[in-house]
């Protein structure tokens, strides 16, 4: 089928499929899934510089549905996503600004390329370092009878780094917010800020939601329960891909009947998503998002090589 | 427990059906009444492409959404009867 807009001859069938997948991926993760999208797009033949562009409109309708659907659940903090919207797109328009001064140096491609690949790699292996940790803490405590240690204060969430959240909380730097959906007493609101802000810059640097960055600062730094952490991601994502998509869109970036076609399949994935995290607990979820990050990596690394 | 899975189930299946006809319901209406003005609209008038591109897409995770859970509220009285 041709879609007129980017000059591409496409099967629906093949962009609802791939949108079920990312969707499911981006309902139970948090993420936008710009990692498995772009390769996806690029290898039907679609140009580079609409695969950018028709990313970030899809993720824009999956993130609302997943969105909608883990507010029924709880699972949104609209006090901590309201409050990072500034950052978010203070960030976005930095990570923007700063591939446009990238861009005349010669080597941009190996660059930003190499920023993903570190950056993807790095959070893979911290979250499978924390993962068995927090699931070997929590064996040792089952049988020794005692208090999970890391306990989060809603009972919803543990970790085996919970203290590096306490620490940031613990900052003393005016003015401060309670988030008691996350269950925070205190916590500076610059330290919110500061997430939303580096989210927004990879956002804007290297395309997509960021989510595969914001979700793991929000658990770890800001010390938010998973299941939260993936809620409020989604309605992050939401701002960060629907600034992109405008601008992008005024660039002659998007085509947006993929975006539409792709989105009825990441609709429905997005739904299922959404309601599997009700059947896992924080670090079951955790672990299961580590080979993402390092899928990511291995298709960027393979686009770099083959220049692709 | 087992109950309620299995209630918990069926409306979570009854949502994917209502949910997947009404997309494929929009995605022929997109493609059939939308695809030629939408590729006018990118050649001549890019902001305002950008404006409608980017208000389709919310309203299509909006609209769907709403719709599915009208229809889901409209269904489960019914069945209760």
């Amino acid at each position: 089928m041709l879609f007129p807009i980017s000059g591409t001859q496409i099967s629906p069938i093949y962009l609802i499929a791939v949108g079920f997948v990312v969707g499911m991926l981006g309902g139970f993760f948090g993420v936008g899934g710009s990692f498995l999208v772009g390769p996806a797009l690029f290898g039907v033949g679609v140009p580079m510089n609409f695969v950018v562009g028709t990313d970030l409109a899809h993720i824009v309708g999956k993130s609302i549905v997943a969105a909608r659907k883990h507010r029924t659940l709880g699972n949104i903090d609209m006090k901590l996503g309201l409050i990072m919207v500034i950052g978010t797109i203070a960030g976005v328009e930095a990570g923007a600004q700063a591939i446009q001064i990238l861009k005349r140096t010669a080597h941009i491609d190996w660059a930003v390329g190499g920023t993903f690949i570190a950056i993807l790699t790095g959070i893979s292996a911290f979250m499978t370092w924390e993962s068995v940790q927090t699931l070997r803490a929590r064996r040792h405590a089952e049988a020794a009878g005692k208090k999970l240690p890391g306990a989060h204060p809603t009972g919803r969430d543990h970790s085996a780094v919970a203290h590096i959240a306490r620490n940031i909380q613990r900052i003393k730097a005016p003015p401060y917010v309670s988030l008691p959906a996350s269950g925070i007493k205190q916590i500076s609101i610059w330290a919110i800020l500061g997430v939303a802000f580096v989210g927004g810059v990879f956002s804007g640097f290297l395309g997509g939601g960021a989510g595969y960055i914001r979700l793991p600062c929000f658990i770890y730094l800001l010390g938010i329960p998973t299941h939260i952490a993936i809620g409020t991601d989604l309605f992050e994502v939401i701002i960060s891909a629907s600034y992109g998509t405008f601008t992008h869109a005024l660039k002659g970036n998007v085509d947006i009947l993929i975006a539409l076609v792709m989105h009825t399949g990441a609709a429905i994935g997005a739904q299922i998503g959404a309601t599997m995290t009700q059947f896992f607990a924080g670090p079951r979820i955790r672990m299961a998002f580590i080979p993402l990050p390092l899928l990511g990596a291995a298709l960027v690394l393979h686009g770099l090589l083959t220049r692709h | 427990m087992k109950r309620e899975a299995k209630s918990w189930l069926r409306s979570f299946l009854l949502e994917l059906i209502l949910y997947a006809g009404l997309v494929v319901a929009y995605f022929f209406l997109v493609l059939a009444y939308l695809g030629n003005w939408l590729h006018r609209l990118f050649e001549h008038e890019r902001r305002t492409y950008a404006f409608v591109a980017l208000g389709l897409i919310i309203g299509q995770g909006f609209v769907l959404e709403v719709l599915t859970r009208a229809l889901l509220a409209w269904i489960k009285p019914a069945r209760k009867d």
